[in-house]
């Protein structure tokens, strides 16, 4: 069998002349090439994805079990999903209004000017600034001792007189939307830009106004993208840990976080591997969101030339 | 009323960017404040002079060692964006173009993947890596490069989408160049932008890296951040800042050589 398909090429050769020589030789090179970098996915990509999904399914003596999938029912897991899920939604709500908004407010301010790349700038390096620098900042910017907590004392309101929530769950919404809102500056800009000065010129021959032009053309054509790029946030947010690792001081309200406790205490809710069954559920998640993110992008893409 | 009807009245504008740049300087603002602070009341350059103060040398001390392999990380991990993501994706478009589309999945893949869930997975590889290799903080360039893998691909992807690369290499190689003459003195020139921006990118994400250094224990400026906070949270805020500033920076330098223009007109 593997004689006659090492003798293909020989016959090729000798039948073709002179010209098929050498592209014959380079072909299996040029496959060779792309080993390295297959290779380097095959370990550092593919391989962790396959092992943060089947470490769920075995205990610490490495028997199959489904015991750690049933975990995910557990009440605690249940509420701690519920939380990344609302946290997560609200999140990218108000980050996508706000986000669609600056971008709305940069309509006709052309590409050269600085005002423009500057915010371009600045909402790059806000959407990368998540992690634990951001919980500083907001940590200096309105904890127990902050300016804003100061001024706040003086006028007779106490920030923190109910609860220390910085340092809990409601602590996250402000950070989040933080980076949130630059995201969607960066995903939603292209979007309206691509609204053709055409289209409001079709709308005035006929006799519309500017209330029709957005109503009947402007939010129809952007509403998959606006969808779009909710959707994008609220991955965005769902998958975020860091801020939360350094703000939230106790508890694992949120999934990432019970992933942390899993990994370094082992014990939580008595099972081993709880971190694989939770990181499945994440994965869950994500998979459905982004899928309907590429589904729904595809349609944006419809209007754009 | 104009062709530009739709665009925002001047007021709307001027409103927009009172309310959101309040959202995004304010907080800012307040933290610069909290890091001039010297005393109860006072303001001054105390804790920004502490930073080379020799008797906190000792205290500031992981801060130093985790800014050095922070600093090696960017470097392997921009190597491995220039010299196997680059390569590679120049192979693809000019001898395997049928590969394209699995070849964007697979690069695009980690944006749908969060690092929690990636640390996961790369628990037990990194135990072998320890025992092979060491547990030196470089190590962690490996999977840096595929959290950055994304936005290097979409920058570089954008670069050769912008020239005809199988043009000029026919034309390089009818010249008699070799493949590596070609690659290096006509084709990286030509994608010089798209190149530049991605490692710049692969230097902002792999600064601010926190969940799979601090997991995997390996030290990083994040995870000696968070360490030094613990006793003087001064320090932490002010290396915060500079490493916000730095970034900000460098996004203006990327947008400077022209390729977030060039990504906003392709997406």
């Amino acid at each position: 069998m593997t004689t006659f398909s090492q003798r293909m090429p020989l016959v090729a050769e000798s039948v073709g002349g002179d010209s098929p020589r050498p592209r014959a030789r380079r072909l299996p090179a040029a496959h060779l090439g792309l080993v390295p970098f297959a290779g380097y996915v095959a370990i550092f990509l593919v391989l962790p994805t396959v092992l943060a999904v089947i470490t769920g399914l075995f205990d610490k003596a490495g028997h199959l079990t489904i015991d750690n999938f049933t975990a995910l029912g557990d009440p605690v897991i249940l509420e701690t999903f519920w939380n990344s899920t609302w946290l997560s939604a609200l999140t990218a709500a108000v980050g996508a209004v706000a986000g669609a908004a600056v971008c709305y407010a940069l309509l006709g301010i052309p590409a050269q000017h600085p005002i423009r790349s500057t915010v371009d700038a600045l909402a790059g390096v806000l959407a990368q600034f998540g992690g634990v620098m951001l919980a500083f900042v907001f940590i200096a910017a309105m904890g127990r001792s902050s300016v804003l907590v100061h001024w706040l004392s003086g006028l007779g309101i106490d920030l923190y007189a109910s609860s220390n929530w910085l340092y809990e769950l409601p602590g996250l919404i402000l950070p989040y939307v933080y980076f949130q809102l630059p995201l969607m500056v960066i995903t939603f800009a292209p979007a309206l830009e691509a609204i053709k000065p055409q289209w409001a010129e079709a709308n005035l021959t006929l006799g519309g106004n500017r209330w029709t032009f957005w109503r009947r053309i402007a939010l129809p054509v952007l509403a998959p993208s606006f969808a779009a790029s909710f959707l994008l946030l609220f991955a965005n947010s769902f998958s975020a840990y860091a801020t939360a690792a350094a703000l939230a001081s106790q508890g694992s309200q949120i999934v990432p976080l019970q992933i942390r406790a899993a990994l370094t205490s082992e014990t939580v809710l008595g099972r081993e591997n709880l971190a694989g069954a939770l990181a499945f559920g994440m994965i869950a998640v994500m998979a459905l969101v982004m899928t309907c993110y590429a589904l729904i992008q595809r349609r944006a893409e419809r209007w754009r030339a | 009323m104009s062709q530009a009807s739709f665009y925002p009245h001047p007021a709307v504008r001027t409103a927009i960017a009172v309310v959101v740049g309040a959202f995004v300087l304010l907080p800012l603002a307040a933290t610069v404040e909290f890091t001039l602070r010297d005393g109860d009341t006072g303001h001054s350059f105390v804790h920004w002079a502490a930073i080379f103060d020799p008797t906190k040398a000792a205290a500031y001390k992981p801060i130093w060692v985790g800014l050095t392999n922070s600093l090696t990380l960017m470097l392997v991990t921009v190597a491995v964006v220039l010299f196997l993501l680059a390569p590679t994706m120049i192979l693809v478009n000019l001898r395997f173009p049928k590969l394209r589309r699995t070849f964007e999945f697979v690069a695009l893949l980690p944006v749908s993947l969060p690092a929690i869930v990636l640390v996961v997975g790369l628990t037990p590889i990194y135990l072998v890596i320890g025992r092979t290799v060491g547990t030196g903080a470089w190590t962690l360039a490996f999977a840096y490069g595929i959290t950055v893998l994304p936005f290097a691909y979409r920058s570089i992807q954008a670069s050769i989408d912008a020239v005809n690369l199988v043009t000029l290499a026919e034309a390089a190689r009818s010249l008699g160049a070799g493949w590596l003459t070609v690659v290096r003195r006509v084709l990286a020139p030509n994608l010089r932008g798209g190149l530049m921006a991605a490692s710049l990118i692969a230097v902002a994400v792999v600064l601010g890296e926190f969940t799979i250094a601090s997991l995997l224990n390996r030290q990083n400026l994040q995870t000696a951040l968070v360490l030094v906070n613990r006793q003087d949270s001064y320090v932490s805020v002010i290396f915060s800042l500079m490493a916000l500033l730095f970034c900000f920076v460098l996004l203006l330098l990327i947008g400077r050589t022209g390729s977030i223009g060039a990504r906003g007109k392709d997406r």
